[in-house]
């Protein structure tokens, strides 16, 4: 079994706080995860849950309060095993009385390559990111877009194994994140190792081979887009008119309750086992059955439904705490 | 290139791109020629006051450039995140502080030698010759550089772990108390208690010692400063700036970017 | 902006700035009234100021030194007697440089110097000029200076001949400060010694108001010497007439004088009721006279 290119284990982060850096704020618990090689992994979360504090350790940008990880199968601190990787910050921001060229040229001289070599590279990814014509300008004339684009080209000018980018689709119109994504699609098809973070779900169920779901600092889940959503499946939905709108059965109000009205139209949700029982019930009290099908979860409910989980909890926590 | 030349090369370059430096340099370029103006004023100090004004000129201005560019060697990279990209690179913390320290002191160097390069043309044109005598005008001038490069080290030093406004204050502070290192050592013991005064001695000899590098009296009057001095404040100004950049890169590779 | 914005604003600004400037010379003369010019050396304490120019004292030192040439300047030029402030001026200066030559040339001459030449205060030209003597041991001029005050303005002759000697051993020296030494050990004041040496700083000195003081001496001891002549042939006078002259014109008649002496500035010589010699009452040498003559 070919070894994961990216190896997590146990990584806890704590920010000190408070007047006197004393109170702690956990930002990550625990997190254990894989990325295999060759795999676009997906780090979803909402904004604060930890997906910029782990890749930021990985990184080295910051330090673990415990835990380990490994990249390449070195561990985190080997210096030269970060000539194998690409890492695209979140916002990025580069030195701007440079133009994209010279940014390029900067960063690639940390490698080892030739002169000639280094121009060829920096040529080459500036016309990838779409970035030829403006790649003479100083760029503090540049826009967001073309900033992250300038981030991403420096995070694949050398070509590396692994790449690691923190929100990659940010900033970008619909344009721009089209291209991204065909960037992350060629770069699976060379076979390299994509991790990348995102608050957009959309993305990630079109890209990912697998993605994680973190929520408040803990990882809840991880899977194929499909699979995990499939581990919370919603059941059926029963579409039914109800005539008129008054004289309605006491059976009936249950259900109603439960319902979901437009106009003279219902939507009811019920379990796959209590399909066939409800559908009897609305029918008796005169309903107009319209159509039944099934639920398909989408990532975003799957989604709301742990942030709402982990509100509550935390909502707990501080109740029992006063 | 090594890494570290690499960063230093890159800092060298915001440097020149960054237009204020021209203006500060130019700014010294006329107090040179206001010297020859003030030197008009009483018959045979025309010297003096040209190499003394010419040199407050360079030390000031320099030091304004160490001090608050300095700071901001470690503290902008952080702030606007240029860092964090780079930091992902085969490059250590340590040798991204060294480049840092190499550019600006690089830069610091180049304006040294123009605002000397104008010293000197402010000196012919009053004296009409030049003579080896003048050459220890040079050397209060390398002096000066000495004193740059360690403020430097100090100013990077504090921007690693303090707010770019106390690293500043700082770095000042620390400047005008390396200038009262006699003060410190010649308190008697009448006015406090002799510990204290034995403790002030001591810290008196671990402060950065700047009264080292003063002599602006010796070149203005063209007393020759002899090579012994030459050779130990360059020995000085190197280990302290080793042992200072060396507790900065131990500081910063322990530091959580934000 | 349109054009009628700008002609608003270049007839506006005009008138704004006249105003400013009218309103500022009220305020100024309001201001002179309710000031006395105060003539303070803000700081006096020349170690303060040693302290608080960190590593720049040389320049702070030129700064003072321009400071005191003004100060001389207009004191001068104000005709004010009053001195009171060159010693502090002087004072930190020395401090902050104490290989600024003309500190102690220029102010030695004019510290010691009876008014209305200079200060009246002989005491602070030597103290100024052994500080100067400590900090540069081998300047002989320094103790030339040193002598000079003992011996005209201290009327110290020990103490002169003294200074003159200690100075002739360092190498550099002329020689004839050794000479002066022994001349004065030996004869006390002499107009002879006098004159040399006001000549010999007349000579050498490259500061125009010093030049100007030696001038003035040579002037007032040329007027001196001639006097003394004046004197001793009014006695001969006397004695060929059993009378002192009433006018030098009857010494003329007499034969013995040749024509109505003049001084240094073309006005004659006029006699006292006393029948001795002196200045015209119009020469301006009288007002640069000493105040206190030594009777001789």
């Amino acid at each position: 079994m070919t070894e994961a290119a990216i190896e997590i284990e146990n990584l806890t982060k704590d920010y000190p706080y408070g007047f006197l850096q004393l109170k702690k704020k956990r930002s990550l618990e625990g997190l254990t995860m894989q990325v295999q090689t060759g795999e676009v992994f997906g780090f979803l979360g909402p904004n604060g849950a930890g997906k910029s504090t782990t890749i930021k350790l990985l990184m080295r940008l910051i330090f673990p309060t415990a835990g380990t990880a490994r990249i390449l199968g070195k561990p985190i601190s080997d210096i030269a095993m970060h000539r194998r990787i690409g890492y695209l910050p979140e916002q990025p921001y580069f030195y701007d009385y440079l133009t994209a060229a010279e940014v390029l040229d900067y960063f690639a001289r940390f490698h080892d390559f030739s002169a000639e070599e280094r121009r060829a590279r920096v040529e080459r990814t500036l016309k990838k990111v779409g970035l030829e014509t403006a790649g003479r300008i100083q760029l503090r004339k540049y826009s967001k877009g073309m900033l992250q684009r300038v981030g991403l080209a420096q995070a694949i000018l050398h070509d590396p194994e692994v790449v690691v980018l923190d929100e990659p689709m940010s900033g970008l119109d619909p344009v721009g994140r089209r291209e991204v994504r065909d960037i992350i699609l060629e770069l699976k098809k060379q076979g390299k190792t994509v991790l990348f973070s995102t608050h957009i779900l959309s993305d990630a169920e079109m890209l990912c081979d697998r993605v994680g779901v973190i929520v408040g600092g803990k990882l809840q889940g991880v899977g194929a887009p499909g699979e995990l959503v499939g581990m919370k499946a919603q059941g059926m939905e029963i579409l039914f008119e109800v005539a008129g709108g008054e004289e309605i059965p006491e059976v009936k109000n249950n259900l109603l309750a439960l319902s979901a009205r437009t106009g003279d139209r219902y939507r009811l949700q019920v379990e796959e086992s209590a399909l066939y029982t409800a559908i009897e019930e609305l029918k008796a009290a005169g309903a107009r059955i319209l159509s039944v099908t099934q639920v398909k979860p989408s990532l975003e409910e799957y989604f709301m439904h742990l942030v709402a989980t982990d509100r509550a909890q935390a909502a707990a926590v501080e109740v029992s705490a006063k | 290139m090594t890494r570290v030349g690499v960063v230093a090369l890159n800092t060298f370059r915001e440097a020149v791109r960054d237009r204020v430096l021209y203006n500060l340099v130019f700014f010294a370029l006329v107090m040179m020629a206001a010297a020859i103006l003030v030197g008009q004023i009483s018959i045979g100090i025309e010297q003096i006051v040209i190499i003394s004004l010419g040199l407050s000129a360079i030390s000031i201005i320099g030091l304004l450039i160490a001090v608050f560019i300095g700071v901001g060697l470690v503290s902008k990279e952080i702030d606007k995140r240029t860092l964090y990209a780079l930091l992902a690179k085969p490059l250590r913390r340590w040798e991204f502080l060294a480049g840092k320290f190499a550019g600006l002191v690089l830069t610091l160097t180049v304006n040294t030698a123009a605002m000397a390069a104008g010293l000197f043309l402010a000196l012919y044109y009053v004296k009409h010759s030049l003579q080896r005598a003048d050459l220890v005008v040079l050397v209060a001038v390398y002096f000066i550089l000495l004193k740059l490069a360690l403020v430097v080290a100090l100013a990077m030093l504090f921007s690693c772990f303090t707010s770019p406004l106390l690293a500043i204050l700082f770095t000042a502070g620390l400047y005008v108390a390396g200038l009262f290192v006699h003060a410190m050592r010649g308190l008697q013991g009448g006015l406090m208690s002799p510990a204290l005064a034995a403790v002030l001695r001591a810290v008196s000899y671990v402060l950065p010692n700047f009264e080292n590098f003063d002599v602006m009296g010796a070149a203005a009057h063209g007393r020759a400063i002899p090579g012994a001095l030459i050779a130990q404040n360059t020995a000085y100004a190197a280990l302290y700036c080793a042992l200072t950049l060396g507790v900065a890169a131990a500081i910063f590779s322990q530091r959580n970017l934000k | 902006m349109n054009w009628k914005g700008t002609i608003a604003l270049l007839v506006l600004v005009p008138l704004g700035l006249a105003g400013v400037w009218d309103l500022q010379k009220h305020i100024d003369a309001q201001q002179r009234t309710v000031e006395t010019e105060d003539d303070q050396v803000i700081l006096r304490s020349s170690k303060l100021v040693k302290e608080m120019s960190l590593e720049y004292a040389p320049l702070v030192a030129d700064i003072y030194w321009t400071r005191v040439v003004q100060y001389f300047g207009n004191k001068h030029a104000g005709k004010q007697l009053d001195l009171r402030l060159l010693w502090p001026l002087l004072d930190v200066t020395s401090v902050l440089d104490p290989q600024l030559m003309p500190v102690y040339h220029f102010g030695s001459t004019f510290l010691s110097d009876a008014p209305p030449r200079g200060a009246g205060r002989p005491d602070l030209a030597v103290e100024l000029l052994e500080r100067g003597i400590r900090a540069n041991p081998e300047q002989w001029r320094l103790y030339y200076d040193l002598g000079f005050v003992y011996y005209f303005d201290e009327k110290d002759y020990a103490k002169a001949s003294q200074a003159f000697y200690d100075g002739s051993k360092i190498p550099g020296a002329l020689i004839w400060m050794k000479v002066m030494a022994a001349k004065i050990a030996a004869e006390g004041e002499s107009l002879q010694t006098s004159i040399f040496l006001w000549q010999d700083v007349y000579n050498t000195t490259k500061d125009a108001a010093v030049k100007e003081n030696a001038q003035t001496h040579l002037q007032l001891l040329r007027a001196q010497e001639d006097c003394k002549q004046i004197d001793a042939l009014a006695d001969e006078y006397q004695k060929r007439f059993g009378r002192r002259p009433a006018r030098i014109s009857e010494m003329v008649q007499a034969g013995l004088l040749r024509g109505v002496p003049v001084d240094a500035l073309g006005y004659p010589y006029t006699l006292s009721e006393e029948g001795k010699a002196e200045l015209n009452l119009e020469s301006p040498l009288l007002e640069k006279q000493v105040m206190v003559q030594p009777s001789n």
